[in-house]
């Protein structure tokens, strides 16, 4: 198979997207707010983990420049990236330079919207004619259907909880939900990868993926958030203030010793 | 069965006399003395139920608290292998801690009485956590001496006296194997890399060294608790013949990567056919243990925050859980 | 409502293959029985230890007292015609 570069940017955008949310899913291990759900996390940051390096790899290799996982993960800077600015965001409300926050509510519903997302995709993806996008997408379905139940749970118990878990809920749904748009945006290479069979046009999964989101959002009694015009651009590599804190801490190391073996 | 919650038909608290808890004395130490289990709803001497509380809840605190020295690099592995490996080291260590706990509570003391006494300051964990990971090394030097050291500890507590604990540890060392070669496996690539690794593995090695030797308590002669808990089998071996198991283990590792052991005293010693080592600084010791190490503060403070900012998410739960339950009852009316 | 509701108490039992019964693992804390499965999942089969979980409130386990031990498990003791090598037969048939 020869690979565009819109293949190859598809590749890192999805990659990309499970790196940068594996790696805030890794700050939370040791903080979390009960130690079951510490380790919960860390499952789910560990199987996003495992998506980038496959997906990663895949990239590299089509690319064939010799450029693996790491390469493309820790020697890129923030225009190189083409992950969903969603998953960029700190684990809690994003503020102008701050270092980690943590919001469970934040990060769960983070986790719940994109989850619904993933599985919409990776259903998709198992037909590819990308035959390792396909495998990919056929181990990775599983598990984000997990990552999914756990989140739209805890949606349940947190958004029909107490009062005060509501309103942090509602908030961080507020919050959230303008950038979710970025996932169903159209981009100039997307009739290629679908003629090619390769990908599907992003907006063929809203559908799907609302009915994953709303059912649930209406049960936790949350209200769905008015679509605004509102689009980030991450996947374009306009990324948002919070990609480059992110960079700074994932790529220290190959940066301050350059070529060194780890 | 692991729980204290359980509910025993027509048991009512009685009064036993002293003539009948003479008799179960007697059979608790038989039993220990026959190397057979004691089990959760057992009788047992009160100081014995204290003793295990007490050894338990701490090493469950010092699996948590564990986890925040190596957190500290979590986010800034240098390959995502790494990361990968990393992330579920530390994932165990939690898990490790939930084992713990739930040993303990088999003991009659819920998990969250013990958390209060880890936050308040009045229960201790291990002092070697209160020390600072300042570079990539750490997490190899951790993995390789601090694991290497608790493995050590561990494996004769699989065949404590105490059930649940020596399940819980049967799993937790089960687990652990992986942790030490990680940690000497992140050794070796620095030991056989540039010469800015190489430096930033000895001086990894120079920091943990004695803190490692140290986290095998007091000498068998101060050792305050020692004495009583090897003869209820709740510890099998001594603290200096572990510590001198692990330095004799240790020292050809340490030869293998190209590092100096920071000991100037360390010597074969072919009549004892151990090496001898030098003196531990036992004043630096009880200051971490008793508060004033470098990091004391810090992770106490992490664990009390996590905890506090967690509490809404608990209870949200809980309330979730109560609601669903009314309304199933509802439902059923 | 008060922190001090600590989250209740579940018993994890595991199948870790099939054909195998189910063996309790430890324990953990839950809010309600759906949690509990999930936090079961990701704490005690992290190794793929299990093909199957069950959780059962701790509240709701009824156990044998220790101090009726003897009288509960000891006269089966002396039923030793309820084990095979209680009879002795022909060398032919031994493996029976």
């Amino acid at each position: 198979m020869n690979c565009s570069s819109h293949h190859f940017d598809y590749l890192l955008r999805l990659g990309g997207s499970s790196l940068v949310l594996g790696q805030r899913m890794a700050e939370w291990i040791g903080h979390g707010p009960v130690l079951e759900e510490d380790i919960a996390l860390a499952n789910v940051g560990l199987d996003l983990m495992g998506q980038a390096r496959m997906l990663l790899t895949h990239a590299g290799a089509l690319e064939g420049r010799g450029r693996d996982e790491d390469a493309l993960a820790m020697l890129r800077d923030v225009p190189g990236f083409r992950n969903y600015t969603l998953c960029e965001l700190p684990n809690g409300e994003p503020v102008s330079q701050v270092g980690a926050t943590r919001d469970y509510a934040f990060t769960l519903t983070r986790n719940f919207l994109f989850a619904a997302f993933q599985c919409e995709l990776w259903k998709a993806l198992g037909a590819s004619r990308d035959a390792e996008l396909a495998a990919i997408a056929a181990k990775s379905a599983k598990e984000s259907r997990y990552h999914y139940g756990h989140a739209a749970d805890w949606m349940l118990r947190l958004g029909d909880g107490t009062d005060d878990s509501h309103r942090r809920m509602q908030a961080a749904l507020d919050l959230l939900w303008p950038y979710t748009h970025e996932l169903f945006a159209a981009d100039a290479g997307e009739a290629e990868l679908e003629a090619a069979g390769i990908a599907p046009r992003s907006e063929t999964l809203r559908a799907g993926w609302l009915q994953a989101v709303e059912p649930v959002l209406a049960e936790a009694t949350l209200a769905r958030p008015a679509d605004t015009g509102f689009l980030s651009t991450g996947r374009f590599g306009r990324h948002s203030e919070h990609l480059g804190h992110l960079l700074s801490e994932l790529q220290y190391l190959q940066r301050a010793y350059p070529g060194a073996q780890w | 069965m692991y729980t204290q919650s359980m509910d025993i038909p027509g048991q009512q608290p009685r009064a036993v006399a002293a003539a009948e808890q003479g008799a179960q004395e007697q059979e608790f130490e038989a039993r220990i003395a026959a190397d057979r289990k004691v089990e959760p709803r057992d009788w047992m001497p009160e100081a014995y139920r204290r003793t295990l509380v007490r050894q338990i809840s701490q090493h469950a605190h010092s699996e948590v608290v564990g986890m925040l020295p190596e957190g500290n690099w979590l986010t800034r592995a240098p390959t995502l292998k790494r990361k990968a490996i990393l992330m579920a080291k530390v994932q165990d260590e939690g898990g490790h801690g939930l084992y713990l706990y739930a040993a303990a509570e088999t003991l009659g003391v819920s998990r969250d009485t013990l958390l209060d006494q880890l936050h308040s300051g009045k229960a201790k964990y291990s002092s070697i956590f209160n020390y600072p990971t300042v570079s990539w090394a750490d997490i190899g030097a951790i993995g390789w001496l601090v694991d290497g050291a608790a493995i050590m500890n561990q494996i004769p507590l699989c065949r404590c006296s105490y059930g649940p604990y020596a399940r819980a540890m049967i799993r937790v060392c089960k687990e652990e194997s992986f942790h030490q070669r990680q940690g000497y496996e992140i050794m070796l690539a620095l030991a056989n890399g540039t010469p800015a690794q190489k430096r930033m593995a000895q001086d990894a090695l120079d920091r943990w060294w004695w803190p490692v030797l140290a986290m095998f308590g007091p000498h068998d002669s101060d050792s305050q608790h020692s004495g009583q808990s090897m003869r209820w089998g709740i510890k099998r071996v001594s603290n200096d013949d572990l510590r001198q198991k692990f330095v004799d283990a240790t020292v050809p590792q340490a030869e293998l990567l190209g590092l100096t052991l920071p000991d100037p005293l360390l010597k074969w010693n072919a009549q004892r056919g151990h090496y001898d080592f030098g003196p531990i600084d036992w004043d630096d010791f009880w200051k971490v243990v008793n508060g004033d190490g470098p990091c004391n503060r810090e992770r106490l403070a992490t664990r009390v925050r996590a905890h506090a900012e967690g509490a809404w998410v608990r209870e949200a739960a809980m309330a979730h859980a109560e609601k669903q339950r009314r309304k199933a009852h509802q439902e059923a009316a | 409502m008060s922190d001090r509701q600590e989250w209740p108490l579940y018993e994890v039992f595991i199948r870790s293959k099939q054909g195998l019964d189910h063996k309790h693992v430890g324990s953990l804390h839950a809010p309600d029985a759906k949690l509990a499965l999930q936090n079961a999942r990701d704490v005690y089969t992290r190794r793929g230890e299990g093909v199957s979980i069950w959780v059962v409130p701790s509240s709701a386990i009824t156990a044998s007292d220790p101090e009726d031990k003897a009288s509960n498990f000891d006269p089966a003791d002396d039923k030793i015609y309820r084990h095979p090598t209680f009879y002795t037969l022909p060398k032919e048939v031994d493996h029976m």
